[in-house]
């Protein structure tokens, strides 16, 4: 287990009162596994990533981490407009002052080796929606994470790039073999990405269902393409009380 | 970009394009000449009384003269000075106090009502402190220039901080970014364009205070010529060097919407 959440729960406190966020959560991810994490919306899902990157620590109960290193990603790409992409990439770097020139060739080695190498020294101005998002994620990796913590990081994109850079992100990070806990409100999405697949209840949010996912290979289009796919889907949307 | 060879339609569109962009020129240039002109004429016709308007030609003579008397340089000089050493002082330590406010919650609220007050306050207000507290020299007139201009100067910085983009600050805070980093790395890059607007207002306070405060107290300077030509009917000195400072005004102004075009490249 590199991550393992026991009996976490998570209490917010605002001027109007306080919101009981999560209550009596338990899963557990194992080194490798890309797992994602569905629920209805307001539940409470980024939570649990700020919680998994010790961010906030939980109300009660513990989680236990392997000694890993955590990369975020974000909903929106947050890519500095003011620096070139290659600079982009060399952020993370910077900020865990780990600016070595070992790192940042490593860094250039990943863009160079997911198809960057010719916007490096462009601004990210001058990319398309699915190509930011890419940069972002080798931004992630540029760090050398051990575990990738997805917030939502396909829903301010289009459809059409949505399938593309899903697909690209899930093969990406299974080739570099990262851990991924992914948060999302697509059903299909977390189908298509994902080892093992965590249904949330409405707030506070506790584990309804666990489901491992195995059909297709690693691959989301074929999976898309399963026949599994359609009775998993409806599996979910029913747990999910949708 | 000359070889490219573009439709008939578009090369209309530029065509247009083109000859609006001198269009706005010569107009810009014809209303001076004729607004010059105008009060030139009617000045020499006496359907003015040069005497209260002034005229151009007028204004040219008084230049001419400032300039034998070796006193044009100098009152340019010294008011260059005061409103320069002014907005410096304001914009830096302006930016400085607005670093200190961003860092704490609880300081930049302690701090909030009183920032409204002295924003409130008409400065001119302290003019007679300022004098007994500083002496008449220029000293006084930089004082009173920092303390128009830096309370805008504070307001519009810390404004630019607090609406970075909230999702960049929270990457940086998942990849554990001390607050200092996030202030090199982040919010001072992201915050440039407010400080280019923070600039170009504080220019035009700060001309405002240096005149006010050569109002006030001053052996001279443009504010200074200003009230002197006032007070013994020297209203060719009074246009003259009202001009003179739309000059200046406009050419300082001129430099940073340049710098501008630079940064933002």
């Amino acid at each position: 287990m590199i991550l393992s959440f026991e009996d976490v729960g998570y209490t917010y406190h605002t001027l109007n009162g306080e919101t009981e966020a999560l209550k009596g959560l338990n899963f557990g991810i194992l080194r490798g596994q890309f797992v994602s994490v569905i629920g209805p919306s307001g539940c409470g899902k980024s939570t649990i990533l700020s919680l998994a990157a010790g961010l906030i620590t939980p109300s009660s109960g513990r989680i236990v981490r392997e000694n890993a290193e955590f990369g975020y990603m974000l909903q929106r790409d947050a890519l500095f407009p003011w620096r070139t992409v290659e600079a982009n990439l060399f952020l993370p770097l910077e900020v865990k002052k780990r600016n070595t020139k070992e790192m940042r060739e490593n860094a250039i080695n990943l863009a160079e080796k997911y198809g960057l190498k010719d916007f490096l020294k462009k601004k990210p101005a001058e990319l398309s929606g699915g190509m930011r998002q890419r940069v972002a994620l080798i931004r992630t990796l540029a760090a050398q994470p051990d575990i990738l913590l997805l917030d939502e990081p396909f829903s301010a994109l289009d459809y059409q790039t949505r399938l593309e850079v899903c697909d690209d992100v899930q093969g990406i990070i299974k080739s570099e073999k990262k851990t991924a806990l992914l948060v999302t409100h697509d059903i299909s999405e977390a189908i298509a990405l994902s080892d093992k697949v965590i249904v949330l209840s409405a707030r506070p949010a506790r584990v309804v269902a666990e489901h491992d996912i195995d059909f297709g290979g690693n691959n989301p289009k074929h999976r898309r393409e399963c026949g599994e796919f359609a009775a998993t889907f409806e599996k979910l949307r029913c747990e999910l009380g949708i | 970009m000359k070889n490219i060879s573009y439709s008939a339609a578009h090369a209309a569109y530029l065509r247009k394009n083109r000859t609006r962009g001198i269009l706005v020129n010569v107009a810009r240039v014809g209303i001076l000449a004729l607004f010059l002109g105008l009060w030139e004429l009617c000045a020499q016709f006496e359907i003015i009384d040069p005497f209260i308007t002034s005229s151009p030609s007028r204004v040219i003579k008084t230049i001419g003269e400032l300039y034998e008397g070796g006193n044009l340089f100098y009152h340019i000089g010294i008011t260059l000075m005061e409103t320069l050493t002014g907005f410096a002082i304001a914009v830096i330590v302006g930016y400085g106090v607005a670093v200190l406010l961003y860092m704490s919650d609880s300081v930049r609220k302690i701090f909030e009502p009183y920032i409204v007050v002295l924003n409130s306050l008409p400065k001119i207000a302290l003019g007679p402190l300022i004098i007994i507290w500083m002496g008449t020299g220029y000293t006084a007139i930089i004082f009173m220039t920092v303390l128009v201009a830096i309370i805008v100067c504070i307001m519009n910085t810390l404004t630019g901080f607090l609406s970075v983009d909230k999702t960049m600050l929270t990457l940086m805070r998942a990849m554990g970014a001390s607050k200092r980093a996030t202030l090199v790395k982040l919010i001072i890059p992201a915050s440039l364009p407010t400080l280019i607007n923070t600039l170009k207002v504080a220019v035009g306070l700060s001309w405002i205070g240096s005149i006010m405060g050569e109002y006030i107290v001053s052996r001279a300077g443009l504010g200074y010529l200003i009230v002197y030509g006032g007070q013994v009917f020297k209203l060719d000195l009074v246009m003259t060097a009202t001009i003179i400072l739309c000059v200046l005004a406009g050419g300082m102004y001129g430099i940073i919407a340049f710098i501008e075009s630079r940064l933002t490249k």
